[in-house]
């Protein structure tokens, strides 16, 4: 199983900054891992603790949220609301026997598409070390072997 | 001032006009009457009464009435403690009953510190009364011969009722209206927080003064020897309500370590003197924090010993 | 508004550790306000339980439902025809709704998802703090506008009290001395002539120690 195993990660990234340096990855043609589902959002202030909790109960393996850098939200604190939220989703986890390492926050401006690349293999490493979630969730449809 | 007559000592001798001495002894925490006997005899001949504290810093120790009872039958005036925290209307009526059967003289009236500081920090506390409502419930039980309830008590107490005062906790402006308020409960002695910043005590004396409070009671200043400069800094820093100026650091800190105790009972001493002078000071309360055999040095140092005979 | 705050999550895992099909019952007052046990409230500790019994292969099951108010029985029929399908159920109401909740439903083990803490108001963001205890004899008319029976450790009714340092209690620096602030507000209001006056021994029979209580109106009653 494990040397088949494809994580499944969905990344809330800002508009304004992760979702366009994803965009600048792709024209700078550098390569970063398919299994993460990008989900796009006007800020990662939006992104709110039910939303993560809801994508590991759908069997997800991993949720990365990536705002803008600190200081440069674009709604001037949506960014730092969405790290404090992930604290409390990570505290959480913790506490009913989940890896917290499953959800990270980053944060990058859209300039980085190469900051772009690292994080997504960064986290997609990260979650092919933990294995599969535990939840049993609907697999892809067409992908499971 | 009120010509109450009650069998105490102390008030006997406040109302000679005589400078009082009053100290203080904290019960064991545990059920040895030897201790608090040990400690009233080291200052016995040196004070006219001795404040017996109710569980102080709310940590559980022998009751302050059966240790004022030993005092008692040993030939030592007690000063009985009560605190509002642990005991409702019934309770303190019940214990000022008791205190009086014992012929306790002299009962005074504290709030008590919070039970978060003590051993009981999970417990509920009471405050059914406030201090002050504890000076007015004495008072009428004393006055009226009645208890709250209105019911007539046989055999009421005799109590020379007092109340403590802290000159230096804020805020300043209500410290001489508030003591007003307990006099005009019926306290007729007020013992003060430990005084150090002498400058701030004098004015609050004064205002007492103009206010005509010591015309209605007496006021015993409150004396403690600082054992180091340690104390002093932890009193400064770490003890709500109290006001030790950094003078008193700087004096202490300008000694060697072996003669800081000395030092700090020279500053008593030397203060007592200084307030000895001043208008309105009726006595002295020299609290010696677990430090009762320098009771005796102070007081003769001082000028107060010998002690009047009433 | 009534102040509650989430119980840890493993206490309600233990709670409900005999139970198969749960309902996790939130409210839409105070404790809404509050973000104790809204709506939103509802839907993170279910989801979170999910996840904790998915993690562990145990299946239990929890419902989502949150009503107008639990205090009230007629919002709390709302859920009636839904009972059947549940074993036990998880109220994030405050003490009220969960007792109200469980008088309703009698057949159905109600458990608490929240402690109540108090009687308060939002002070900032994310700080909730106490105003009144329902003391059932207002002083508020003598001090200021300002409760020394809620905000005053001891209940002084004739403050402060020697602790009282550089307007704090002696607590520590988070707590206000309430006399400190009773007699500012006396200043601000040219009246620290009623600080005089001392305050009699008070009538706790009204508070606590009489019994439960109960307010009777025969005007309005049917």
């Amino acid at each position: 199983m494990p040397d088949t195993f494809q994580p499944r990660i969905v990344g809330f990234c800002c508009k304004y900054c992760a979702y366009a340096a994803a965009d600048l990855a792709g024209s700078m043609r550098l390569s970063y891992p398919a299994s993460i589902k990008i989900i796009q959002v006007p800020c990662t202030g939006r992104v709110d603790v039910i939303h993560v909790l809801r994508a590991l109960e759908e069997g997800v393996d991993g949720v990365m949220i990536a705002g803008c850098l600190e200081g440069e939200c674009h709604f001037l604190e949506g960014n730092l609301k969405a790290r404090k939220r992930i604290t409390q989703v990570k505290a959480l986890l913790k506490r009913i026997g989940m890896d917290p390492d499953r959800v990270e926050m980053f944060n990058l401006s859209s300039a980085m598409g190469p900051r772009f690349a690292e994080i997504s293999q960064e986290m997609a490493r990260r979650i092919q070390d933990l294995g599969p979630s535990p939840i049993p969730g609907e697999k892809p449809k067409g992908r499971a072997a | 001032m009120s010509d109450i007559k009650t069998n105490s000592r102390l008030e006997k001798i406040l109302r000679s006009g005589a400078l009082a001495v009053t100290s203080e002894c904290g019960p064991p925490r545990g059920s040895d009457a030897g201790a608090i006997l040990e400690k009233g005899q080291l200052i016995k001949d040196h004070v006219d009464a001795v404040n017996v504290t109710d569980n102080q810093t709310a940590m559980t120790r022998m009751c302050s009435l059966a240790a004022c009872v030993h005092l008692k039958l040993a030939g030592i005036e007690p000063v009985l403690q009560m605190v509002t925290r642990d005991r409702n209307r019934v309770a303190l009526q019940s214990d000022i009953l008791g205190a009086a059967s014992f012929d306790i003289p002299n009962m005074l009236c504290l709030s008590g510190d919070h039970q978060s500081f003590g051993d009981c920090a999970q417990g509920q506390n009471v405050h059914d009364l406030d201090s002050m409502q504890l000076v007015q419930t004495a008072c009428h039980m004393r006055d009226e011969q009645k208890f709250l309830g209105g019911d007539a008590i046989h055999r009421p107490p005799e109590l020379f009722v007092g109340a403590a005062a802290n000159p230096f906790a804020d805020p300043f402006e209500i410290r001489v209206p508030r003591l007003a308020k307990k006099i005009a409960c019926g306290a007729g002695f007020i013992q003060t927080q430990c005084i150090y910043n002498i400058d701030k005590f004098k004015e609050w004396m004064r205002r007492a003064v103009d206010a005509g409070l010591t015309e209605k009671a007496f006021i015993l200043a409150g004396m403690t020897p600082m054992k180091s400069v340690g104390m002093a800094k932890y009193m400064k820093s770490k003890v709500p309500g109290m006001d030790v100026p950094d003078s008193i650091i700087k004096r202490l800190s300008g000694v060697d370590k072996s003669k800081q105790a000395q030092e700090g009972i020279n500053i008593c001493v030397e203060h007592i003197q200084e307030l000895k002078e001043v208008p309105g000071v009726a006595g002295f309360h020299v609290m010696a924090i677990e430090w009762e055999e320098k009771v005796p040095e102070i007081v003769e140092e001082a000028g107060l010993y010998p002690r009047p005979a009433v | 508004m009534i102040i509650a705050k989430q119980k840890p999550i493993e206490e309600i895992i233990s709670e409900i550790t005999p139970y198969k099909r749960i309902l996790i019952l939130g409210c839409n007052e105070c404790v809404t306000v509050c973000e104790a046990g809204g709506k939103k409230e509802v839907e993170v500790l279910a989801s979170a339980l999910r996840l904790h019994y998915m993690t562990k292969g145990q299946g239990k099951t929890f419902g989502e439902a949150t009503l107008e108010r639990q205090c009230d029985r007629e919002y709390l029929e709302e859920i009636r025809g839904d009972m059947d399908d549940y074993d036990a159920v998880v109220s994030l109401a405050c003490g009220v709704g969960v007792q109200f909740a469980a008088e309703t439903y009698t057949a159905t083990p109600l458990l608490p998802g929240v402690d109540t803490v108090c009687l308060g108001a939002n002070e900032a963001r994310g700080v909730w703090a106490e105003r009144c205890q329902a003391c059932g004899s207002c002083v508020l008319a003598r001090t200021g506008g300002i409760c020394p029976v809620a905000r005053c450790a001891k209940r002084v009714m004739n403050g402060p009290c020697g602790g009282s340092a550089n307007g704090k209690c002696e607590l520590g620096p988070d707590t206000d001395c309430a006399w400190q602030l009773i007699i500012d507000r006396l200043n601000s209001l040219n009246r620290l002539g009623d600080y005089d006056v001392v305050a009699p021994v008070k009538d706790w029979s009204s508070d606590r120690a009489g019994g439960p209580r109960t307010v009777t109106r025969e005007d309005v009653s049917i």
